[in-house]
């Protein structure tokens, strides 16, 4: 395209800024050095893409040498799959920076393609990984901004705390209840409807989260077994997912599991969540053949976490918006 | 029926809310990461002004106001109506009293003005953002004082009072910022 005489060509982001990213960015790897984690790279495109239906995947397609009619490619909405196989073929506690792609994502706290830091501890529970993951970020920040040692709050005392009830036993009607108490708006498509994890949304994104991780790092965690993604469910009334969130000024940092490791039941999960994509519409996509074999060979027993480096340099920063912390984001690319 | 969808939300567009045409002021992306997406918009009903705080599931749809922004010079006053000409076409058209608002004291003959039309009736009218209008009365100040410090009220021509400096006399000519209510500078 010719130049529209515009400033569209500049970066969006701050140069200093470019400076503090490149500096935390040595800082991780320094941190995973000390602690003898190996770093890794894995493919960003993959024949098999994420069958979560809150995740839409970006594809493109090879044609060449070993695919001479063509092949579909999916761009990873995380490297976690290929990672759980380096895991299971005995690579020990691996990391990795990488680019992840989302179709569907831009805001002032999205952009379609962001940075991730994944990262999996052999031998850790999820609770011994969010400590590792406060340690990480707290010496991230350390020198922008001062905070409380960090808290833990289960999924349920965060709600008690923010929306006033229980998420785990509370019915639509109650959510509906509290989202009028707090004078948040219910979409049209929500009005009247049982979707329990969707109810959970609304209130988290509107009441829940602008209240988390102020002045402290607030871990939250214990969530509801039918958000498990793929974390191991703790049997019990309710079933708990060993899944943690990160949460800082409200912004959504990071998501760890204690690793399902089951082959079945990943198999299960990957079927259910297929059967929602149809029933919501969204297209059907392959599920990870390598990674159920993987697991029906063995994975160890592990943690995992995927931090949002974009949104850790904006707190840095002080930044409102991705765009101030990344140089072209979307509309410039 | 024109539609829009959360994925064509931004500040400006116009679109119908419970009948009424209305303005998206913000509209913020809201998603956690495993979960399920929102459009949080801040939206301006067009009629009342009265901005209120709207979510969407993202994917849902809203039906779009057949609103459109014209420019046109504003020709006079006839005691009930505002008259409007478009300054290509030379076609006129009359605004009420609701339109104009609070803005009818800025509102000065030959002026371009913003109209924004529903269905092809005035809904809003703007001023331009800087409008130069004469002082019709003021206390005479000292001349000595530029420091634009404290100043004084002053009657426009067309019936506005601001605030301007002390050494600002009657009979001058000023640049108003209609936005703010605020003095800028001599004419």
């Amino acid at each position: 395209m010719l130049s529209d005489g515009s400033g569209d060509w500049q970066p969006t982001a701050a140069l200093d800024i470019l400076k503090l990213r490149a500096r935390i960015l040595e800082r991780i790897r320094a941190f995973f050095f000390e602690r003898g984690v190996l770093e890794v790279e894995t493919p960003i495109l993959s024949s098999a893409a994420t069958t979560d239906p809150a995740l839409a995947s970006l594809s493109t397609r090879y044609t060449g040498p070993l695919f001479p009619h063509g092949q579909t490619l999916y761009l990873h909405t995380s490297p976690e799959f290929p990672m759980k196989r380096l895991l299971a073929a005995g690579a020990g506690s691996i990391y990795q920076i990488c680019k992840v792609f989302r179709d569907g994502e831009s805001g002032r706290l999205h952009n379609p393609e962001f940075t991730m830091l994944e990262w999996y501890r052999v031998g850790f529970d999820h609770h011994r990984l969010m400590d590792e993951t406060g340690e990480l970020v707290m010496q991230l920040l350390a020198s922008s901004l001062s905070l409380q040692a960090p808290e833990k709050l289960t999924y349920r005392e965060a709600f008690i705390r923010h929306a006033g009830l229980d998420p785990h036993r509370a019915t639509a009607e109650e959510f509906a209840r509290a989202a009028r108490d707090h004078h948040i708006d219910v979409p049209r498509r929500l009005r009247g409807h049982d979707d329990l994890a969707a109810w959970r949304d609304l209130l988290l994104t509107h009441l829940v989260e602008p209240g988390l991780g102020q002045g402290r790092l607030t871990f939250i965690h214990d969530y509801p077994a039918a958000q498990a993604s793929l974390a191991r469910v703790q049997p019990g009334d309710p079933p708990l997912a060993a899944r943690f969130e990160l949460y800082l000024n409200g912004v959504e940092l990071a998501n760890g599991f204690h690793e399902l490791a089951d082959a079945n039941e990943q198999r299960t999960r990957f079927e259910r969540q297929l059967h929602a994509r149809t029933v919501a519409g969204l297209s059907a996509v392959p599920m990870d053949a390598h990674l159920l074999a993987a697991l029906t060979h063995g994975m160890p027993d592990c943690a995992g976490v995927a931090l949002g480096i974009d949104r850790l340099v904006m707190l840095a920063a002080g930044a409102r918006s991705i765009a101030e912390v990344i140089p072209f984001p979307i509309d410039r690319a | 029926m024109a539609t829009y969808s959360t994925n064509e939300f931004k500040a400006g567009l116009k679109v119908m809310l419970d009948g009424d045409p209305a303005s998206i002021v913000e509209n913020e992306f809201v998603k956690p990461g495993k979960g399920q997406a929102f459009n949080r918009v801040r939206i301006r009903n067009l009629k009342t002004g009265r901005t209120i705080e709207r979510t969407f599931k993202s994917g849902e749809t809203i039906e779009a106001a057949d609103v459109v922004d014209m420019e046109m010079q504003y020709l006079y006053n006839d005691g009930q109506f505002w008259h409007f000409m478009n300054p290509e076409s030379y076609e006129q058209l009359a605004a009420d009293k609701n339109a104009v608002g609070d803005n009818a004291k800025w509102m000065k003959e030959q002026d371009v003005c913003i109209i924004t039309l529903w269905n092809g009736v005035p809904l809003v009218v703007e001023p331009p953002n800087t409008v130069t209008l004469k002082i019709v009365e003021t206390d005479p100040g000292l001349r000595g004082d530029t420091s634009g410090g404290g100043g004084k009220p002053a009657t426009l021509e067309t019936g506005a009072v601001v605030r301007v400096p002390l050494f600002i006399q009657n009979g001058e000519t000023i640049k108003v910022n209609t936005r703010t209510g605020e003095y800028i500078s001599r004419a």
